[in-house]
């Protein structure tokens, strides 16, 4: 039984492996990716590593996961991007050769137990219950790292990825985000108070929009007088 | 099912990330295939767990998925800070990087 579960999960595996690999769209290459990890959690449960199998579903085939695709989403990369000819030759060539290598080293490496079925079951094994007290107890500074770690990973994150001024082609500026056409009732300043008045408390606020906006004369700007309809309207 | 085995489809699997990180240019699948050398990493570090019968090995698994875990959340926002600069989306063309 055990057998056919391990040529079933590592089938799943590997073929996923490849669909990552070899699927031109990118939404695509992470569904594959999905199997693998999925597959790949069903080996670590014929290995009696029944916690780290769930956090491999929950944490990595759910959340990591969740992430990639909005964020394959928000990219668009359906484009088909094919690398260069010698690329495509020499990868797969390397790939074959650290394939060999590393069977050598791994089956070669005469260690007492890789013809072994592992060491006797002991209860509680791989059990949550152990993995928490190793955690707290044996492990418990590198456990404090990983949490260092995920504190630090998060806001670079939020560092790398949040919106910057300048940075974008549209000037951002208070003129034209207020000046905007938008759909009725969506809540704006403009919409509750009429563009005029909002421009009014601007400019007696600091001066108005005109010093904020940029270098633009005694008129109002366009866009702003074309909004001031919906105002009026709504 | 004897170790041997699983030690091969580690073996088999990370090499086929080695070989997406050469061939595809596309950052976010170079992404997908870190994610599967460090599976198949993650692979071989529980099967030498249960051939010696301690846990130190699991512990060693779930730390490389929180590495993982980081790696992609940075990788991610690099790549959202890629695309929102309407840079190419490809590491062949990202030449400013190299500082």
């Amino acid at each position: 039984m055990s057998e056919v579960l391990f040529f079933l999960a590592a089938i799943a595996a590997i073929v996923g492996a490849i669909g990552v690999v070899a699927l031109r769209n990118p939404f695509y290459a992470v569904l594959a990716l999905v199997c693998h990890l999925v597959s790949l959690a069903a080996l670590f449960l014929l290995l009696r590593a029944e916690f780290v199998a769930a956090a491999q579903v929950v944490v990595y085939a759910g959340a990591v996961m969740v992430l990639y695709v909005f964020v394959v989403a928000y990219v668009g990369g359906a484009e088909d991007i094919r690398s260069g000819n010698t690329m495509r030759v020499l990868g797969p060539l390397f790939a074959v050769a650290v394939a060999i290598e590393l069977c050598i080293a791994l089956l070669g490496s005469a260690l007492s137990g890789i013809d072994s079925q592992g060491a006797p079951y002991k209860l509680g094994f791989g059990t949550p219950e152990q993995i928490g007290k190793l955690f707290l107890t044996d492990y418990l500074f590198v456990f404090e790292v990983a949490s260092l770690l995920l504190l630090v990973a998060a806001i670079g994150a939020i560092v790398l990825a949040r919106r910057r001024r300048g940075l974008e082609d549209d000037d951002g500026s208070i003129a034209r985000v207020i000046g905007e056409r938008r759909p009725s009732y969506t809540g704006t300043m403009a919409e509750g108070a009429g563009v005029r008045q909002v421009l009014q408390a601007l400019e007696a606020s600091h001066g108005g929009l005109l010093e904020v906006g940029g270098a633009k004369s005694d008129e109002p700007p366009a866009p702003a007088a074309a909004g001031e309809d919906d105002g009026a309207g709504a | 099912m004897t170790l041997g085995w699983y030690l091969a489809v580690s073996a088999i699997i990370f090499s086929i990330g080695v070989g997406g990180v050469l061939v595809r240019r596309n950052p976010l699948v170079v992404l997908l295939c870190l994610e599967l050398m460090l599976n198949a990493g993650n692979l071989a570090l529980v099967t030498f767990a249960r051939m010696y019968g301690g846990e130190g090995g699991q512990i060693f698994a779930l730390i490389v998925l929180v590495v993982a875990a980081c790696e992609v959340t940075v990788g991610l926002g690099l790549i959202v800070a890629i695309s929102r600069r309407n840079l190419p989306v490809d590491v062949d063309e990202l030449h400013e990087l190299n500082g």
